[in-house]
């Protein structure tokens, strides 16, 4: 071997001591990065993938130890290295950044303070420590490094917080860096940004990449090569394009599934899922980690441990690493006709405002929001954040109220505009699942105490209707008896949102707003969460408002989508015309920036600057400080109606809709359908 | 409220200071020439009157104005907490640093379970024990606090340092609890990883990026606690015959002298008062969030 390797793991196991015991987290893990390469590990949470990041900097939790193999850096063991020669390794050839910048950079010192000690380092003091540090500010598309080194951090935006975060990882001329979910819980449009960042340092720098990441989408964006990680092994490696195309080992196969994907919808099938669950950490695994959820499994599965069989520059850890795609289905994708939502509509929102903030310094939430739902439908709500989207869920709750004049109506009866006003049958036809079930459920009860309690209160029953009509609830989110007993923490993250899922029926709402409510889960279980959502609405005709930042998600279970900007809608309109387009330059932007898996790499539409204060929005069109499709003064200076585009989609914008049509250049098919509904409608008018 | 508790509880002030065997009339004529016998509001409104003019009343007792006396023993009460909290604080605050850095090793152990131990056990047990072992068998310390008149600087530094040990001891637990568990924090924290992987020396680490963020909700603790050092005394000054408002309080309770009470309880209340209000100046002074959060 004449290449020296950035970084190489030879059979690297790691435990953690819980409760007196070690159990294994990482077991035998072979992992090899080239000089200049990224390499991207993948797997849901808890199959170990922080923990080889930490390890390879030695900076596992307390508990941690690593308990065999080794780690070589640059071909330096660092498993070896004495304090002083870690912490120079750490100095010079390593650096990491991480989830959350927010809490990554020093919350009391200027970020001047934090990026010239990495200087100082190198022997680099005063001056000319602060202007190597703005060059480097600079380098990570920072517009005005000199005030932003004089900033705190939470002075900062999110994004830009996490590009001084990789200012000061790069700021060491790093041979390896390390990212660990760098772009997860960032908005997508900033996702988008600080990808593209990373994407063009790495054409810069020589530094090798590791790339640690739950979204599969965003690792296939960024990397050379892939390995996926299941239950601390590594099951499968290779280019990514041979791993995402054509996997080799059931669990990517399922991963792949799990995905709503191209445009994937509802009543086009259900998702697929991966049964059961990630063995805990630390159980003794025989044979083959996957074979307890895997169909493909037979009895040598379960006894024996599949070494990694090498195809040909690609590794997979599968007995049946040939047959891995013709993995039967988990969950059958045939799904019940939905019933066409048809009748009146059962939420009607007209002229809705919601202020903030005193007299002097209005901050619109929340401006003239006017739309319909009928049954059965699902409205997605999408938008960066600060867009308005949950203020605008928390006024149709009634958690506060809007100002003056706008109405909401619940089948035709308007609601009034404090919860404590609305009717107990008003109140338990619009309920909620949030984001984290884990504060949503109160902790001391039982799951049967929670539903119970849901169920008499919402539902008004006692003795045995409730028992009844709880059995059948439990049934419904797919939860057995014997989670009945337990308490919320005994149970993993999937089914708490099935619980909180349960309360939120119990009344038999006919709305339920779902705020990200699949957004802390793992793709296999969100696919799981998705699947019990639609067949719900099939069944009992309940309309959804959907909040996702996740559009892949939004496109698969909406009718309606609302795109949102602001605390304006810019764009509102059936699903498939609002995704496929024209749309509003906002909408085509936010679409751009999702990273897809089948995309061949596209160029994407950058969103220059930072979202407006809602305190302080653009004249005209709110949207003109960043649009790429700016057609001239007008769009300062007037604010847009929302004009029809075609029946029932509206945009607001003042580029006319055949023009728009052909800025955005439609793939021609997209192009051709839509100009035969405008002919068909025109001939019908 | 202390007015109110004074005023209602049960207890005849002129019978009180005149003694069972006075005359009906002679104790009638007392109560209403000290003006106990006006309507409550009316007392009430008068006395917060002129205590906002600097007249807090006169004693009952001494039949002489009030204030010079609680000044004198406020005056008293802040030498000792002064020296209670010059030693407690750097001590607490480096136990706790300390018992953090060496998490779950013995030292921390030892520091953890001391502090909360000497903690738990009221100042008069410690306070006896000290006096046991440096006053009268070691004989190192004088045991009452009281210097002789005229007594400079140092000696009197001297006599209080045996009454301000019992207060160290109540105080280093809590202080050194609150410094390690914001240290153990601080030490988690993503931006201490940052900080160590950035490959600076363990002294930097700590020095720039641990201490500052550690040590700021034992700021809080240590400012709360000042009010108790000042106020809360009354045990310890007694004990050790020592004139500082704490013992003024109690004197005050058991002659029924009111003004007095009601003075040197009003006192107290200011300095907790001022004392918190410094915690959370200083705290938003070294806390960049709150000091620029308006600006954002």
């Amino acid at each position: 071997m004449t290449e020296r390797n950035a970084l190489e793991l030879k059979d690297l196991s790691v435990a953690y001591r819980v409760a007196g015991r070690n159990r294994a987290v990482l077991r035998n893990v072979n992992l090899t990065i080239k000089t200049g390469e990224a390499y991207g590990l993948v797997g849901e949470s808890g199959c170990g993938k922080s923990t080889v990041a930490l390890s390879v900097v030695r900076y596992l939790p307390r508990n941690g130890s690593i308990t065999g193999g080794s780690i070589a850096l640059d071909g330096k063991d660092v498993m070896k290295l004495d304090s002083e020669a870690l912490r120079r390794a750490r100095a010079d050839s390593v650096s990491m950044v991480y989830q959350d910048p927010g809490k990554a950079l020093n919350p009391s010192l200027r970020i001047d303070r934090q990026l010239t000690e990495i200087f100082e380092l190198a022997g680099i003091t005063g001056q000319a420590a602060s202007d190597k540090a703005i060059a480097m500010l600079n380098r990570v598309r920072i517009s005005d490094p000199a005030s932003v080194m004089q900033r705190y951090p939470h002075q900062l935006s999110g994004g830009m917080q996490q590009r001084v975060a990789i200012a000061m990882a790069l700021a060491n001329d790093p041979s390896m860096l390390i990212l660990d979910e760098p772009t997860t819980g960032l908005d997508a449009t900033v996702e988008a940004e600080v990808l593209d960042l990373i994407e063009q340092l790495r054409r810069e720098l020589s530094a090798s990449i590791l790339f640690i990441s739950h979204n599969l989408a965003v690792v296939s964006n960024m990397c050379d090569r892939v390995g996926v990680l299941y239950a601390g092994m590594l099951v499968e490696e290779g280019s990514t394009k041979d791993v995402f195309n054509d996997p080799r080992h059931p669990y990517t196969v399922a991963l792949l599934r799990c995905l709503p994907r191209g445009g994937q919808r509802k009543d086009q099938g259900r998702l697929d899922t991966i049964p059961g669950f990630l063995p805990g950490i630390g159980v003794a695994i025989k044979g083959c980690a996957f074979a307890d959820r895997c169909a493909l499994a037979d009895d040598r599965c379960r006894t024996e441990l599949p070494p990694l069989y090498d195809l040909g520059g690609r590794l997979s850890r599968c007995f049946h690493h040939h047959k891995a795609q013709a993995l039967p289905r988990a969950t059958p994708s045939d799904v019940a006709p939905a019933p066409k939502p048809a009748g009146a509509p059962v939420l009607r929102v007209a002229g809705l405002n919601k202020t903030y903030g005193n007299p002097g310094h209005p901050l619109r939430a929340v401006k003239d929001v006017s739309l319909d739902l009928r049954p059965g439908e699902t409205l997605g709500l999408v938008g960066e954040s600060g867009s308005g989207k949950t203020t605008f869920a928390r006024l149709l709750l009634g958690l506060v109220p809007p100002d003056d004049g706008g109405t909401i109506e619940l089948e035709g009866r308007a609601l009034a505009p404090r919860l404590e006003n609305r009717s107990d049958d008003q109140i338990k036809a619009m309920q909620i699942v949030f984001q984290n079930p884990d504060s949503a459920l109160n902790r001391s009860h039982s799951i049967r105490h929670l539903i119970g309690r849901a169920l008499k209160r919402l539902a008004g029953l006692s003795g045995k209707a409730l028992e009844a009509r709880l059995n059948d609830l439990v049934r419904s989110v797919r939860l057995t008896e014997r989670h009945l007993a337990v308490k919320p923490r005994q149970l993993s993250g999937g089914l708490k949102q099935r619980v909180a899922i349960a309360r939120a029926f119990a009344g038999d709402p006919r709305i339920v707003v779902c705020d990200e409510p699949t957004s802390a889960l793992d793709v296999s279980v969100q696919a799981a969460i998705l699947n019990l959502l639609a067949d719900l609405q099939s069944k009992e005709d309940v309309s959804y408002i959907f909040i996702s930042h996740d559009l892949g998600v939004v496109r698969y279970l909406s009718d309606k989508i609302a795109v949102l900007y602001l605390g304006r809608i810019m764009e509102f309109g059936p699903s498939e015309p609002v995704f496929s387009g024209p749309h509003h330059p906002y909408t085509e932007a936010l679409l751009s920036a999702v990273p897809e898996l089948d995309r061949s790499k596209s160029s994407r539409i950058r969103l220059d600057g930072e979202t407006p204060s809602a305190a302080n929005p653009p004249t005209g069109c709110v949207f003109h400080t960043r649009c790429p499709r700016k057609i001239g003064a007008i769009c300062e200076t007037l604010e847009p109606e929302l004009s029809e585009s075609e029946p029932g989609h509206t945009i607001r914008c003042h580029i006319p809709y055949i023009e728009l049509m052909e800025l955005q250049s439609l793939k021609s098919e997209a192009r051709e359908s839509s100009l035969q509904r405008r002919r068909v409608e025109r001939s019908t008018a | 409220m202390v007015f109110l508790g004074g005023q209602v509880l049960p207890g005849n002030v002129g019978r009180a200071i005149l003694g069972p065997f006075a005359d009906q009339r002679a104790v009638d004529a007392l109560n209403h020439s000290l003006g106990v016998d006006r309507p409550l509001l009316v007392q009430y409104g008068s006395w917060i009157w002129n205590f906002l003019h600097g007249d807090m009343g006169t004693s009952y007792v001494f039949r002489a104005p009030v204030a010079p006396f609680v000044v004198d023993a406020l005056g008293n009460s802040m030498k000792l907490a002064l020296i209670a909290f010059v030693l407690v604080v750097p001590i607490g605050i480096l136990g706790g640093v300390v018992a953090a850095l060496n998490l779950n090793r013995p030292l921390d152990r030892i520091i953890s379970l001391g502090g909360l131990s000497v903690t738990v056990l009221p100042e008069f047990v410690t306070g006896i024990i000290l006096i046991l072992i440096f006053g009268v068998w070691l004989r190192w310390l004088p045991i009452a606090a009281a210097w002789p008149k005229g007594a400079g600087f140092l000696t009197q530094i001297y006599y209080l340092i045996l009454p301000s040990l019992p207060l160290f001891l109540v105080l280093f637990g809590y202080i050194a609890r609150m410094a390690r568990s914001g240290m153990i924090e601080a030490l988690d924290s993503d931006y201490t990883r940052t900080a160590v992987l950035k490959g600076l020396t363990w002294r930097t680490v700590i020095w720039r990026h641990v201490l500052r963020n550690a040590l700021l909700p034992t700021i809080t603790v240590i400012a709360t606690q000042t009010g108790y050092l000042i106020g809360g005394l009354v045990v310890i000054e007694t004990l050790f015959r020592y004139q500082g408002i704490g013992s003024l309080i109690f004197t005050a309770a058991r002659g029924k002298d009111f003004p007095m009470l009601e003075a040197g309880i009003l006192t107290i209340g200011i300095v907790y008062a001022v004392a918190t209000l410094a915690a959370d100046f200083l705290y938003s002074v070294l806390n960049p969030r709150i000091r620029l959060g308006a600006e954002q």
